[in-house]
């Protein structure tokens, strides 16, 4: 049973990915991606990760990739694009490197004790309490630091957006005083 | 925690069991639909003084079955601009999360059905309340890629208009959400729902607020008027769905009720105690669902009535409201709910706490107001 669900979710993880790479238009691309994120979702039920899998579909699905949509639109670059030109020279080779690099880096993470000191283990966490207990105490105990300073790296690049599209009193930017 | 039903390992009952909850949920929403577009349409003909559907049926009962009859018989039509897989993926992205939504809602107490107990809710996932999320999430597309797909103009502003619309309301929406989750402890529709037994309803132990903002931005999320600027007829011709005929057409349709249906019943669950309701003796099973369903008909109507009678809001109105009072407020809210609940644990006094509260939230106050009169006088000199 486990393994037909991961099985099936596994497909659809690697059809949206491989999709996402091969459309040729960015609408189609960003809806494989919310294939693929549905995918990943699926495998968290399956490892019980039941509050990963509602953050996943959220934030990235319900959210982001809803932007990207959005900016696609706006911006009307929802064209079809082709795939055979190179718009930076020798990117090709250079992408096929680093996506070996990042599989061999996943096989270390997962199949060796060389990184971490212990090989990675799937499944539920154990412990008492439902996950999502789990989950809050270690984000709010344990690794508090690192979750106040993704907080703050947000919050940074709020601003930074803000500042960028204001439109200051002095004049205001180019865009407003064309409209 | 979970299910009863699945305590004692899965068999051919459980799943038939689990197979008729399914064949009722569906039921229930399709029933609902009919229902409540003629009820819709009566409500509104009695607001404005005229008679409203009266031919098919007893008071005009079978009209919309008459309405989907006729639609169903349409050509289906695919407008040559159009992307055709997205064109034709549209209506069903919009209608699966909102069938989908209703899954986590209880609407009865526990049962039992052939020796084995279970209650009355399709499925009690550790993480409702974030499912429901998800799904609320997940139903910008359906509106979205139906209007970029349509290669039309109107359809396209009416879909940028909804995406935008949806992404800044959901903040609002999760944070009013997030106060119901509070008190409950639990992530849980059902724990919620207990949570709230004895009329401890979240209604008044949160505050009014919540509620509110909930309501506010559940209206925001489904795209009914007053905030139906996704739709609206003098500017955008149809909205999204201009190029959709026959079949799509109802498709997007029904999605729409429904989701009026399914907020409805998560406002029920969440702010309004669910099945909750006095005990009867006869038939104790009975009651609880009809408690949920006189109050799913009460914020029914309420819809119904925010739209005979409230004018649609400007673009600009819809996002002030959304990101410069209900989001604050919604926010504010929480943390003071919070700060009542750190100072009842630590047993501090809760007017203290109360004061500090509300000092803080005089300062936050004023200091939104002047950064907002700020923005606006740099608005008026650009």
């Amino acid at each position: 049973m486990d393994w037909i669900v991961f099985v099936v979710a596994a497909a659809a993880v690697l059809a949206g990915a491989l999709g996402v790479v091969l459309s040729t238009h960015p609408v189609h691309s960003a809806l494989m991606l919310v294939l693929t994120l549905f995918g990943i979702a699926v495998l968290f039920v399956a490892q019980e990760a039941h509050f990963l899998a509602a953050v996943q579909v959220i934030v990235y699905a319900g959210a982001i990739v809803v932007l990207f949509l959005f900016v696609i639109m706006l911006l009307g670059i929802d064209k079809s694009e082709n795939l055979a030109t190179e718009r930076l020279p020798g990117q090709r080779p250079i992408a096929y490197l680093a996506g070996l690099g990042v599989i061999a880096a996943i096989f270390l993470l997962a199949r060796t004790a060389w990184v971490s000191g212990a090989e990675s283990v799937a499944g539920a966490a154990d412990g008492p309490g439902s996950n999502v207990e789990k989950v809050a105490s270690s984000l709010f105990t344990r690794y508090l630091l690192a979750f106040e300073m993704t907080s703050v790296l947000l919050v940074i690049a709020v601003v930074g957006a803000v500042v960028l599209a204001r439109h200051s009193p002095s004049g205001g930017v180019r865009d407003a005083e064309e409209t | 925690m979970g299910d009863p039903l699945y305590a004692d390992g899965i068999d051919a009952a459980v799943l038939l069991i689990v197979a008729a909850k399914v064949l009722i949920v569906f039921a229930f929403l399709m029933v609902s639909v009919l229902f409540m577009v003629w009820f819709e349409r009566k409500v509104i003909s009695d607001m404005q003084s005229r008679i409203g559907p009266n031919r098919a049926g007893p008071w005009g009962l079978l009209q919309t079955l008459a309405d989907g009859i006729k639609l169903f018989f349409k050509e289906d039509l695919l407008p040559e601009q159009a992307d055709r897989r997205v064109f034709r993926l549209a209506p069903y992205l919009s209608i699966v999360p909102a069938f989908a939504a209703f899954a986590v809602v209880p609407f009865g107490g526990t049962i039992s059905v052939f020796g084995h107990r279970t209650h009355m809710q399709l499925a009690d996932p550790p993480v409702g309340v974030l499912f429901l999320l998800a799904m609320s999430g997940i139903a910008v597309y359906g509106v979205m890629l139906a209007g970029w797909a349509s290669g039309s103009k109107y359809p396209l502003l009416g879909s940028v208009r909804a995406s935008a619309q949806m992404v800044s309301y959901e903040a609002a929406m999760s944070l009013a959400i997030a106060a119901a989750v509070l008190t409950a402890g639990s992530l849980s529709t059902r724990d919620i729902v207990i949570a709230q037994e004895g009329y401890r309803w979240n209604l008044w132990v949160l505050g009014v607020v919540p509620f509110v903002v909930y309501l506010i931005a559940a209206t925001a999320e489904t795209n009914r008027p007053p905030f139906d600027l996704v739709e609206a007829e003098q500017e955008l011709v149809g909205g999204f769905h201009t190029e959709y005929a026959s079949i799509s057409f109802a498709l997007f349709f029904l999605a729409e009720f429904m989701n009026t249906v399914t907020v409805s019943a998560v406002a029920v669950t969440l702010f309004l105690g669910g099945p909750n309701g006095p005990r009867i003796g006869f038939l104790p099973d009975l009651w609880p669902v009809v408690w949920f369903l006189g109050k799913l008909l009460i914020f029914l109507f309420v819809y119904v009535w925010f739209r005979a009678t409230l004018p649609r809001f400007r673009y600009d109105q819809l996002m002030d409201l959304g990101w410069k009072k209900l989001i604050p407020l919604a926010l504010y809210w929480l943390l003071l709910i919070a700060a009542l609940r750190v100072g009842r644990d630590r047993g501090w006094e809760w007017y203290y706490v109360l004061g500090a509260g509300v000092a803080v939230g005089a300062v936050a106050w004023g200091a939104l107001s002047a950064a907002l009169r700020q923005g606006d006088t740099v608005k008026v000199a650009a």
